[in-house]
């Protein structure tokens, strides 16, 4: 019997258009890489980098994201609730919108109207194209939060009193922490960026501008990681052949990330005068809260690892590890996975730290730090994810698992590659966001040896790349094989939970009491004050 | 609902570990009074010429008289001004920056010099250089096609009469 969800088609869609996206932009970042190493002179070019790093920061961070997400939640939804996407047409809706806001911003990126980087900081202002395609993607993925929160409701309509399943709660939590954490970039958007570069504002305040960015830009790292974090706790632990170790401690971390993740943007406005110390003293205490949930998963991971290990036979303190299914893409990418997060985590501490983050701030540490937690940690498990689910849902056989194990590894090498010399060039003082080093100090020369060490991981990751892309390729011709998506179950079974685990209402509250406080003052300042703003400025 | 004991025990160890760290930076900020350069100060960065304190004539370091000083910069398209600086080490020296277009990063490598200079606000970073030498001023943030090439330098010279 065929398990088609209805499902399938549009999380198919999603998938290949992430990575389709995600092909060119790696595609770039060699480009890149070389580029800005100055060893190869002919390459030398401000206007082109910049368009380049514009275009791969967008696709990486907004569009790879935002479809793989999607793709994720929908499939995720329709073969854990165990029912169909309702309104169907409705959630293609959304899908489209978001590809049209694609291909509205794609233009003014490749012709060089929009390097203004991923962050389109003001007052360099790009082609309004730009700002109204770029929300148009996000106003698509609103359709996917409206399609994950009705999926839920449904479902808990339909089983009164038993818990969501694990997914579907973890897939609800980040639809409803995106829809708070679009608040602030689509106002920014929607009141400053669009109608001011269109002529119908003269100015925008600059200060507002960046304290609303900052407002999405921390919580939309946790929007990437929490399909991520879901795979963690739902798949990987059935794959390894294991259980996972509490179903509980998930929904708490999935809690804590949708709470605690949003009021705390202001460790990325450390360095930025217009807000007081005090307020930036505050954040810093609640992005440490953050750390929690994350120190809390990478507990119950590692315990559901070690259960599957025992049960494999794996013996003593250590001989759990050596047990585990290591020719498994999930337990590869899980295990990388990890040990990235692991690296990445000490230098998030490093960077959330109030006195520490000026030693670091906006240097190429930056760069290497969220290549290795984003493009490492969170991509190597959406690669997971896509090993795992293709063959499930074409229903046909992974076309080579040995193969996507040699891909995951030579990804997990690339990015240490990339990444480990960036963090030390960081150190030696190199700004990040440079096409060059023109810089007449003796400091430069350091610099030299991380350059080349960059291009050599950056040629990995693309092998890495193309082995992805012809593996799944070649997975919709082969062989067919009937498998279910079937997710761990925690070793106590959690049939029913405490109503705060298994819904958002009261969380919703809390979240908007602690963003009213967090940010209610400091964003009303510019309104309280007489502030000056800037007109647009061309690259 | 089940906590396992042993994970209870880690929440515990996580949660230590939490207020550990932020009471080192707690300390920090208030025993030895390091923040970040912060505060709301408006300006308007298109008449930064018509200030008294950012106009050119009055750029650069000034000896307070009272062991202290101040020294005062603009950040503008593709450099920082004055684009050479000279200031006594050891020297708790208040810094003062403005952007006259649009956003920037001054970063002083192995200093704590550093902070964003925005357009329509003053940057104010308090600091004492440690080390004389040369260092370079580099613009952290992307400000335009020539942000690579927007950097000045800052000498740090023995203290006159010392
Ligand atoms: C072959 C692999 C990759 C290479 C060689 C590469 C290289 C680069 C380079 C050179 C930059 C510019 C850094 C700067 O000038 O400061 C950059 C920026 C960026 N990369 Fe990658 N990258 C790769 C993969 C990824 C992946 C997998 C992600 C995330 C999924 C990612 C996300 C980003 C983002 C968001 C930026 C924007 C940074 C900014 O605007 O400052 N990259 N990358
Ligand atoms: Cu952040
Ligand atoms: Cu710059």
């Amino acid at each position: 019997m065929s398990n088609k969800e209805n499902s399938v088609g549009i999380g198919l869609a999603n998938f290949w258009v992430a990575l389709g996206f995600m092909t060119v932009a790696v595609l770039l970042g060699v480009y890149q890489v070389a580029e800005r190493s100055g060893f190869f002179p002919s390459l030398e070019s401000p206007t082109l980098y910049f368009a380049s790093v514009s275009t791969h920061g967008v696709l990486m961070g907004f569009v790879l994201t935002t479809f793989f997400i999607m793709g994720f939640g929908y499939y995720t939804a329709t073969t854990s609730l165990k029912m169909p996407i309702p309104g169907k047409g409705f959630a293609w809706f959304g899908f489209w919108l978001a590809i049209a806001g694609t291909l509205t911003a794609a233009v003014p990126l490749l012709t060089g109207n929009a390097s203004v980087l991923y962050t389109m900081y003001p007052p360099l202002a790009a082609h309004p194209a730009f700002y109204i395609g770029a929300t148009m993607l996000v106003v698509g993925s609103w359709f996917w939060c409206i399609e994950m929160i009705w999926m839920m409701l449904r479902w808990k309509k339909a089983h009164p009193g038993e818990a969501v399943p694990l997914v579907h709660f973890g897939n609800t939590a980040n639809a409803i922490m995106w829809l708070w954490t679009t608040i602030g970039v689509g106002s920014e958007a929607l009141f400053q960026l669009i109608p001011w570069s269109l002529g119908l504002l003269e100015t925008i305040d600059v200060g507002l501008a960046r304290t609303l960015f900052s407002w999405t830009l921390h919580a939309i790292v946790y929007f990437w990681l929490f399909p991520a974090y879901i795979l963690l706790y739902t798949i990987m632990p059935k794959v390894i052949g294991g259980k996972l170790f509490s179903d509980e401690m998930g929904r708490i971390a999935f809690v804590m990330l949708l709470v605690f993740s949003v009021p705390i943007g202001f460790h990325h406005l450390y360095m930025d005068p217009f807000q007081e110390a005090g307020w930036k003293f505050l954040h810093m205490f609640g992005t440490f809260m953050v750390a929690l949930p994350t120190l809390f998963t990478g507990f119950t991971v590692i315990a559901s690892m070690e259960i599957a290990g025992r049960l494999r036979g794996g013996k003593g303190l250590f001989g759990w590890i050596s047990a585990l299914p290591w020719k498994e893409p999930v337990m590869v990418a899980s295990g990388a996975a990890m040990l990235l997060l692991t690296f990445g985590g000490f230098g998030g501490i490093i960077n959330a730290s109030y006195s520490l983050n000026v030693m670091v701030h906006n240097t190429q540490w930056v760069t290497g730090h969220f290549h290795l937690i984003f493009g490492g940690t969170t991509v190597i498990l959406y690669f997971a994810a896509a090993y795992h689910m293709f063959p499930r849902m074409l229903g046909r056989k992974l076309h080579s698992r040995s193969m996507a194990v040699v891909q995951l590894w030579l990804w997990f090498i690339g990015m240490l590659v990339l990444t480990l010399p960036w963090h030390v060039m960081g150190l030696l003082g190199q700004p990040r966001r440079i096409s060059s080093a023109p810089y007449d100090d003796p400091l430069v020369q350091q610099w030299n040896i991380h350059e080349a060490a960059m291009i050599v991981g950056g040629v990995i990751l693309f092998i890495s790349t193309v082995m992805l892309l012809w593996n799944l390729y070649k997975t919709h011709s082969g062989p067919a094989q009937e498998l279910q998506m079937e997710y761990a179950e925690a070793i106590h079974p959690a049939p029913r939970v405490p109503q705060l685990l298994n819904g958002f209402a009261f969380w919703n509250v809390v979240i908007g009491i602690y963003l009213i406080a967090s940010y209610g003052y400091p964003i009303a300042q510019f309104f309280l004050n007489t502030t000056y703003g800037a007109t647009p400025w061309g690259v | 609902m089940h906590i396992d004991e042993t994970e209870k025990k880690w929440v515990w160890i996580t949660v230590i570990m939490t207020v550990i760290m932020v009471g080192v930076l707690t300390a920090y900020a208030v025993g030895s009074n390091i923040h970040p350069p912060s505060g709301f100060e408006p300006i308007d960065s298109t008449r930064l010429h018509l200030t008294e304190e950012f106009a050119e004539d009055n750029l650069g370091y000034k000896d307070n008289g009272d062991g202290t000083g101040t020294l005062t910069m603009v950040g503008a398209r593709y450099g920082f001004y004055p684009s050479r600086v000279e200031v006594p080490v050891d020297t708790p020296i208040r810094i003062r920056v403005a952007s006259a277009d649009v956003l920037h990063g001054l970063h002083v490598p192995f200093t704590n010099y550093t902070t964003m200079v925005v357009p329509g606000y003053v940057s104010e970073v308090n600091t004492t250089f440690q080390k004389t030498g040369d260092f370079s001023v580099m613009c952290n943030e992307y400000c335009g096609l020539g942000h690579d090439h927007m950097w000045s330098r800052l000498k740090v010279v023995p203290k006159s009469g010392s």
